[in-house]
């Protein structure tokens, strides 16, 4: 569209209506959001408490880091960046992180490409493939709680069945396994998200490729790694990046299927268990905004390196 | 080619089958669960043994989860009013009309529908509570603004960027102002998309756990994730699995029922709102 030579009236009242019609959404916005977010970030600085967070004393870097000095020479330091318990829920979070979204993205890939293929019964079987994502998320950690039962639990019984474990396991108690539970019912039920993502970007491949490269002869394997993953590697890493910062802020999987387990305890679990089961509600509000800045700098990151056209051009 | 053709089909049915088992079978034992009583519960079976309805008749007659279910509708369904009314407008301008700031804006709600829930909890719980909302579902409503109003403004400005800009100038011609616009042009136009975005946004409000086991403190305000969640026996040892199962069989028909009626524009929404930049 041409801009025209001069400013036209009409132009000037469409950019007046233009903030007109965003103005309520920005209100609701500002306050739902952005005043949350900066009283968040000002308890994490005060000694807050829940019943009147509104008197709370202003303590600077305290609920972060806190060097007492014992007066004897000794001393010990303080705070979310001496707490292991936090060290322990950041390494928790990037684990489940980094392992949801491989698999993720290997079993979507997957999913994408037979769906992908021609044949009887796939517009059913996408259906099907949808449902996990379907189920509340509260929904899926009960249903897995229950099939992962120690004592009546199906899986235990399957896999004794197919004689890969002799013993029943204790899925959600058991430390060296309760991570892995958390992944399976997260992997379960966004994998179907993935898949859709990946599929709509194969879609976007130019079928005549594919029959150029079928008459030349060239092996599928080698026409995957040098047609296709190209061509939907820019749908594949946004998919990626969304559900990354998604896996980062983790809380209800967790909550439901193995809650007080440090074992799993991710960055959100453990803010709000401060915040409102160890009545340390400044010291919540602390990791709250930590999580915060990771996720607000991964995300800027992200988009900065995948180049997001934020424009709203063509 | 070295593998010969028969068995590369095998194993493509062999690989179907294992997807459509997976993605299934999960949901086919919560029902088969739910369907069961007493000790039959206590041994593992595949099939049915014996159907009772039971489990549904307790939690749909004894207590308060029907009255939660009703919460968890009006919730969603109030959250989906009011995102859409505020999104399309907002959409319309964001997409149709050039202003200065128009790319840090869509930025700024890209970001907020990025914002870790936990990260507004401490500062939303005093708001909540100094308007006098804490218990009510008022705060569901109020809270959940903050990923379905982002989403619904995202999604809806994708599907009207995509219109032709013709019809939209020969009404400028006429004189039509931008309200009128809205209302006689583009909404006959991007229903469509909107019935996608509204059904989104009502999954999420309907899925919502954080914000609703905060903000809610007494049974009969939950909503049905917190209320599922929060199902107990006498004592620890006496999980209700048939009781959960059932209620979640009762929250999750109706949303899969959804999904597959909508399958190709919930996969449509999905993709614009989070692939297209």
């Amino acid at each position: 569209m041409a801009e025209p030579v001069e400013k036209s009236t009409l132009s000037h009242q469409r950019v007046v209506s233009a903030w007109v019609f965003l103005a309520p959404m920005l209100a609701v916005l500002a306050v739902v959001a952005v005043y949350p977010l900066v009283r968040t970030i000002y308890f994490g600085f005060t000694d807050a408490s829940i019943d009147f967070p509104g008197q709370a004393q202003w303590i600077g870097f305290r609920n972060y880091l806190e060097y007492l000095d014992f007066g004897d020479g000794t001393g010990e330091f303080y705070g979310l960046l001496a707490d292991p318990d936090w060290w322990r829920a950041v390494w928790n979070t990037l684990r489940f992180t980094f392992f949801s979204v491989l698999f993720e993205t290997i079993f979507g890939m997957v999913i994408a490409l037979v769906l992908n293929t021609q044949f009887p019964g796939r517009a059913l079987v996408r259906a099907a493939v949808l449902i996990p994502w379907a189920i509340p998320t509260i929904v899926s950690a009960k249903m897995w709680a229950w099939m992962m039962h120690d004592q009546f639990g199906i899986l235990n019984d399957i896999l004794m069945k197919l004689h890969i474990i002799a013993e029943p396991v204790a899925w959600t108690a058991n430390p060296d396994t309760a991570l892995l539970a958390v992944l399976i019912v997260d992997i379960w039920k966004t994998t179907p998200f993935m898949a859709l993502l990946i599929l709509a970007g194969l879609q976007m491949v130019p079928k005549d490729m594919y029959e150029a490269a079928k008459l030349d002869g060239i092996h599928p394997v080698r026409v995957f790694r040098k047609v296709t993953l190209p061509l939907i590697m820019p749908a594949v890493l946004v998919a990626i990046v969304f559900r990354a910062l998604d896996a980062l802020r983790v809380f209800d999987i967790v909550y439901v299927l193995t809650p007080n387990n440090p074992n799993t305890a991710t960055m959100s679990v453990f803010a709000r268990e401060n915040l409102f089961d160890f009545d340390q509600f400044a010291y919540g509000s602390a990791a709250s905004t930590l999580l915060f800045l990771i996720i607000a700098l991964l995300t800027i990151g992200f988009i900065r390196a995948t180049r997001m056209n934020l424009g709203g051009e063509r | 080619m070295t593998i010969p053709t028969p068995v590369k089909r095998i194993a493509f049915y062999a690989l179907v089958l294992v997807i459509l088992v997976q993605a299934l079978f999960p949901f086919y034992y919560a029902i088969l669960t739910s369907l069961e009583n007493g000790q039959a519960l206590f041994e593992v079976n595949y099939l049915p043994k014996a159907v009772t309805f039971d489990n549904y008749q307790h939690m749909l007659t004894d207590g308060v989860f029907g009255h939660q279910i009703f919460n968890s509708i009006f919730v969603a369904t109030v959250v989906v009013i009011f995102s859409l009314s505020l999104g399309v407008t907002a959409a319309f301008a964001l997409s149709r009309i050039r202003f200065r700031g128009r790319g840090l804006l869509l930025f700024t709600i890209l970001s907020v529908s990025m914002f870790p829930q936990i990260a507004v909890l401490s500062g939303l719980f005093e708001l909540i509570r100094n308007f006098g909302l804490f218990n009510s579902l008022w705060s569901l409503v109020f809270s959940y603004m903050i990923f379905t109003l982002p989403f619904t403004v995202w999604v809806l400005t994708t599907f009207m960027r995509d219109m032709p800009i013709e019809i939209e100038e020969a009404a400028i011609m006429d004189g039509a102002s931008s309200f009128t616009i809205i209302r006689r042009i583009f909404l006959p136009l991007i229903w469509p998309a909107m019935v996608t975005t509204g059904l989104l946004a009502f999954i999420h409000a309907w899925n919502e756990f954080l914000f609703a086991l905060t903000f809610l403190s007494t049974d009969s305000q939950r909503t049905v994730p917190v209320a599922i969640a929060m199902i107990s026996g006498l004592s620890e040892f006496e999980v209700p699995w048939g009781n959960i199962m059932a209620a979640s069989v009762i929250v999750t028909v109706p949303l899969i029922a959804l999904v597959l009626v909508f399958q190709r524009k919930i996969v449509s929404g999905l993709t614009a709102g989070a692939v297209k930049g």
